[in-house]
């Protein structure tokens, strides 16, 4: 188990390389930071000069990509163009779109599996074919439409929830944005879980199962369930780097100031620093939560060990 | 399912002959059978006319509308409520805060939409499927090399990427924006496709054309392509629904499609403001964009369900 941990961690670092280069070279090589830090105006070349002396950006590109890492390895993500340190944004930042994040992916996981369990276990009857209908219209609404339709509704014209969130971001008010974060793919937990559960159900081991006797909840929770969830871990694994970035959408209908508010931000006023060091930080995150799933399937089938 | 081989009792000649003749034991190939399975499914049906409707809206809009999609009349139209009586006239789905016509907007915004969602998967099928091909069959480093490559891709999320990439272009066309969403796209089918790759190239009928003399590209795009082609289509029909949904994303975000272009994402962008004086601008051009990836959606499940024949 160690050993395939330590294969796997050093299996990333060469994706992970990759990945942070790729995002390095949109941002300095595609885009043009000194330029985007004049705003509409022509720099005054004397300056910008002396500008991309100071950001080391009159090197050539792989040695700015090796001087940013190694600055990135002593913590040190650099300074936002408006003169705030990137790891302040970054403290401040993370752990609302972490709270934000963990209330998506509850109710992904909870509303999704349960709802998936018993569509799959009355596969082809008139909850099962509702479900299926409702999933597919969900997974067709564009969050951005989903996300201003609900907070009109429930948030405005039902007064519920508070349509906006404030500045701290407590659980209870991150309720509704977590839902329609979620919403895609909670649809898809649904059907995946749907799927395999409607499979499994018609396996022998099943059959062995009901002959001897073991009482419904046990075999579905047991049994059915057990078997049928890796799928589903895959996905949800695939799926917690995709709601960190899809959270631009839904903290910018939100007002949350979270991970993707400051990215938008730093995309949109070609602030540099800021865009590289979160999309770095969120990589990190991607690749741990895939290495997470993988472990999962060990505990998921015993079958499977991890020399 | 009908029996697609000959049946073992029929030895002789003559009575392979007249099983033949009969149509009986005739042999179709996956295709064919696929497409007996697609024609008695309703959602292929119901699927495939809407995505006519909306590809038919997207070349000859004049056909929907003459009224012009960007003339505006603020001082007699402003956020006009929709005249559900007068049926494909300019004023059917009402103003939006321009003064202009809803219905012109959102018909010739399917342009847009349907370009860029074809361009991306046209590309992305392409691209994906050239890597996961290569991949899959040569294996060893080569395999090690393009995962890796793809796994890179795969770090970033969709949305994300194609933001940080079209930032840089200040002029934004349909053009510049799918090449925003294919390279960050490809990535699922290369994965489909090598998968589907490494379980056939090791089929007899790979080594016997092999044996006979058959070149690496024969083999490729003849013999190999032909049987992985199916799992790669549905997810490419799949992803074209999400491909446009991104699109009105990332024009929603405003680094996508920009104004002087009618979108479905521009126009949903413009209308947030007004959702709650003039809800039926945000509605209308939404609902004809969930429609839209909602058949594509359909569609690409009906084609799942007629090439697989296990899932019958």
């Amino acid at each position: 188990m160690g050993r395939y941990v330590i294969r796997r961690l050093l299996q990333m670092i060469p994706v992970f390389i990759g990945s942070t280069f790729l995002i390095f070279f949109m941002v300095y090589a595609l885009g043009d930071p000194v330029a985007a830090l004049f705003g509409d105006k022509a720099p005054d070349p004397a300056t910008a000069a002396r500008i991309r002396k100071d950001l080391y950006l009159d090197e050539p590109l792989w040695k700015q990509y090796l001087h940013y890492m190694g600055q990135i390895l002593t913590g040190d993500f650099g300074t936002a163009f408006n003169g705030q340190k990137v790891t302040e944004l970054m403290a401040s930042a993370f752990p609302v779109t972490l709270r934000l994040t963990i209330v998506a992916l509850l109710f992904e996981i909870v509303v999704g599996i349960v709802l998936g369990v018993l569509s799959g276990l009355r596969r082809g009857r008139s909850l099962d074919t509702s479900v299926l209908l409702i999933t597919l219209i969900v997974v067709s609404i564009p969050t951005f439409v989903s996300g201003y339709v609900l907070q009109f509704l429930i948030g405005v014209k039902w007064g519920v929830v508070t349509p906006a969130v404030s500045p701290y971001a407590p659980f209870g008010e991150l309720i509704l944005p977590g839902v329609v974060l979620a919403l895609t793919s909670l649809a898809y937990v649904t059907r995946l879980t749907r799927t395999t559960i409607a499979e499994n159900s018609r396996a022998d081991y099943i059959r062995t199962a009901v002959a001897k006797g073991l009482p419904r909840h046990r075999l579905v929770t047991r049994h059915l369930l057990r078997n049928s969830l890796i799928p589903v871990v895959t996905f949800i694994g695939t799926d917690v780097g995709a709601l960190m970035g899809g959270a631009i959408v839904t903290e910018r209908i939100f007002n949350i100031h979270g991970v993707g508010y400051q990215l938008y931000q730093g995309i949109l006023r070609q602030n540099s620093p800021t865009v590289v060091g979160f999309v770095t930080i969120l990589v990190i995150v991607f690749l741990l939560a895939n290495l997470l799933v993988d472990l999962l399937y060990a505990v998921l089938d015993p079958r499977i060990r991890y020399a | 399912m009908p029996e697609k081989t000959l049946p073992h009792e029929t030895t002789t000649p003559e009575a392979v002959s007249t099983a033949l003749k009969s149509g009986a034991g005739k042999p179709r190939s996956l295709g064919q059978d696929a497409w007996r399975e697609l024609r008695g499914s309703w959602l292929f049906w119901a699927s495939g006319v809407l995505l006519i409707l909306f590809i038919v809206m997207a070349a000859f809009p004049s056909l929907f509308t003459d009224v012009d999609p960007r003339q505006a009349d603020l001082r007699g139209h402003y956020l006009a409520p929709p005249n559900w009586s007068h049926i494909f006239e300019g004023d059917w789905f009402g103003y939006n805060g321009q003064g202009q016509s809803v219905y012109a907007r959102t018909v010739h915004g399917a342009r847009a939409s349907i370009i860029v969602g074809v361009c991306v998967t046209l590309a992305v099928t392409v691209v994906g499927g050239f890597v996961g091909m290569l991949a899959g069959y040569f294996g060893g480093w080569v395999d090690a090399l393009l995962s890796r490559l793809t796994d890179i891709f795969f770090g970033i999320p969709l949305l994300l990427g194609a933001l940080t990439l079209l930032q840089a272009f200040t002029h934004r066309t349909a053009w510049t924006v799918s090449l925003g969403l294919a390279t960050f796209g490809w990535m699922q089918i290369a994965r489909v496709m090598r998968g589907a790759v490494i379980t056939q190239k090791q089929a007899d009928f790979v080594t016997a054309a092999r044996a006979l003399g058959a070149g690496t590209g024969r083999i490729l795009l003849r013999h190999i392509l032909p049987n992985v082609i199916g799992p790669v289509i549905v997810v490419a029909t799949i992803a074209l629904g999400g491909y446009i949904s991104t699109e009105a994303t990332l024009s929603y975000l405003g680094i996508g499609l920009q104004d002087p272009v009618v979108s479905w994402g521009v126009d949903i962008s413009a209308a947030q403001s007004q959702l709650r004086d003039a809800p039926h601008v945000l509605l209308v051009p939404a609902s004809f964009l969930s429609l839209t990836v909602l058949a594509f959606i359909l569609l690409g499940d009906a084609v799942r369900d007629a090439l697989d024949p296990k899932l019958r």
